[in-house]
């Protein structure tokens, strides 16, 4: 029987959990790397034991870790005995070493002049669909890079800051590269969001990008209607099967763009509140879309207190509230932008984290949904793996 | 032997308890404690200094002989009593605040 593991990043550490296909009995491991944030965590497809971890602190900086059992043991890649000599004998250690290619550049401060880039932490790590020693890392301040050793060393590809980063300004939360998403059927086409950033688009595999972001309307954070780069994007997704079809939760709207990211238009029909963070994807139903409205960007909870999923079942505009089993009062809760995500049995599972330390997991495509825990350090994404 | 003293997830992150003893070339300074440390235990590498800059993490501080010296030059010579092992050589995590 399939059986679904859960890896969930907090601000305290890291916490497998993991059930059968029904995805009523869980068993919980962690916490892992306990008393780091754990900004992200997430599982090879092309080899499901293999998994990467963002390991960060204030005090001691990035740390990037790999699980080559399935969450029972990690290591810092590169980190044998073998591994750690260079051809000198010196030891390397390079696997948390992120450093901006060539020239740092500046990008746009708050007091409007140009401010140096500075490495903070890696926000989100995409492994590559085929190749488990390949993965893609999103970068706090925004910049994405690349591994093809399995973590050990990591390279930018530099052409994303190419692309009118002297405009990029951070938000109160960070510039990050949030969001990496892998065009199944086109292995040189990549989206990326950015936080207070926009939304990019590679056709090369990372050589160049391109912003996409016509359509998205920002009245409140950016006066210029025709702003290109700038739109605080909070998340994008897309279905594997229609990779050129993508939706956007951003700051404030719902969007969809049919045509990979040309056009984008508003869907939030009748959403109690646009504004919000994750959005998903059903794992058979392409037009299937999920969010979670959250009351305003100056009040990050869900609106009257009541926790709901929206779903909508036409690709947009006409959604339906999931309430069931969710509190129904009181809960001032936030569900960050990469604490959603879908497994691939056949019933779609569905689960979400909360900033007040709560898993939630539907396995019913959303219809009902059972807290898995209740009482985690806040959690900051949640990934799910379907495993044979 | 050196004897340094390290913060709680730096232990872990090393996977030691305790202490840890290395060997340091003289003139001992924190850059060459560093440098031993690092060489001994990788994965401490850029936790406590910047990879590339080697400058000091800003919440790390660097102890030794009830004296804070965090803010003297990498190559300042430390105390007789860390170079012959009678005091450790404390690398802290500073106060959280709040």
């Amino acid at each position: 029987m399939s059986k679904v593991r859960v890896l969930a990043g907090t601000k305290k550490g890291a916490f497998i959990l993991t059930a059968d296909g029904k995805r009523k009995d869980w068993k919980v491991s962690g916490p892992h790397f306990a008393g780091w944030e754990i900004y992200h965590l997430k599982g090879s497809a092309a080899d499901p034991d293999r998994i990467y971890a963002s390991q960060t602190s204030g005090w001691f900086g990035q740390i990037i870790q790999r699980s080559d059992d399935g969450g029972k043991t990690w290591n810092t890649p590169g980190s044998s005995p073998d591994e750690l000599k260079g051809p000198e004998g010196m030891p390397k250690g390079e696997s948390n070493k992120f450093v901006y290619e060539g020239e740092v550049g500046k990008h746009l401060w708050y007091d409007g002049t140009q401010h140096p880039w500075e490495f903070k932490r890696i926000w989100h790590i995409e492994p590559s669909l085929t190749d488990p020693d390949t993965a893609y890392a999103g970068a706090e301040d925004a910049a994405i890079f690349k591994t093809t050793d399995g973590g050990k060393t990591w390279k930018e590809l530099s052409g994303l800051r190419k692309t009118k980063s002297h405009l990029w300004q951070p938000g109160a939360g960070g510039m990050g590269v949030h969001t990496i998403l892998l065009d199944p059927k086109n292995e040189k086409r990549i989206y990326i969001a950015i936080s207070a950033g926009g939304c990019f688009r590679t056709d090369d595999a990372g050589k160049t990008w391109k912003p996409i972001t016509r359509g998205l309307k920002s009245p409140y954070e950016l006066p210029d209607p025709d702003a290109e780069v700038g739109h605080c994007v909070h998340r994008i997704t897309l279905h594997p099967s229609r990779p050129d079809v993508l939706f956007m939760q951003k700051h404030w709207d719902v969007l969809r763009t049919d045509d990979a990211g040309e056009q984008w238009n508003e869907v939030s029909g009748n959403l109690p509140a646009d504004f919000g963070f994750p959005i998903d994807v059903h794992a058979h139903e392409p037009e299937t879309i999920y969010v979670v409205p959250i009351t305003s960007d100056s009040l990050h909870y869900p609106p009257e207190g009541k926790l709901r999923v929206y779903r909508s079942k036409t690709g947009g505009n006409e959604w339906e509230p999931l309430t069931k089993g969710l509190p129904q009062k009181d809960c001032y809760v936030n569900v960050l932008r990469d604490a959603m995500a879908v497994d691939s049995l056949d019933k779609c599972g569905i689960y979400f984290g909360t900033t007040g330390g709560q898993v939630y997991g539907s396995a019913d495509g959303g219809n009902s949904w059972n807290a898995i825990v209740r009482d985690l350090p806040a959690v900051y994404s949640v990934e799910v793996q379907t495993l044979p | 032997m050196i004897r340094v003293v390290l913060p709680f997830h730096l232990r872990n992150l090393a996977r030691v308890d305790g202490e840890v003893e290395i060997d340091v070339a003289s003139p001992v300074t924190v850059r060459a404690i560093l440098d031993a440390l690092e060489a001994r235990y990788p994965v401490l590498r850029g936790t406590v200094r910047d990879h590339d800059t080697l400058k000091r993490r800003p919440f790390i501080r660097f102890f030794a002989c009830k004296e804070d010296l965090s803010l003297e030059p990498p190559d300042t010579l430390l105390p007789g009593e860390i170079v012959s092992g009678a005091e450790p050589f404390l690398i802290v995590g500073a106060m959280a605040g709040g």
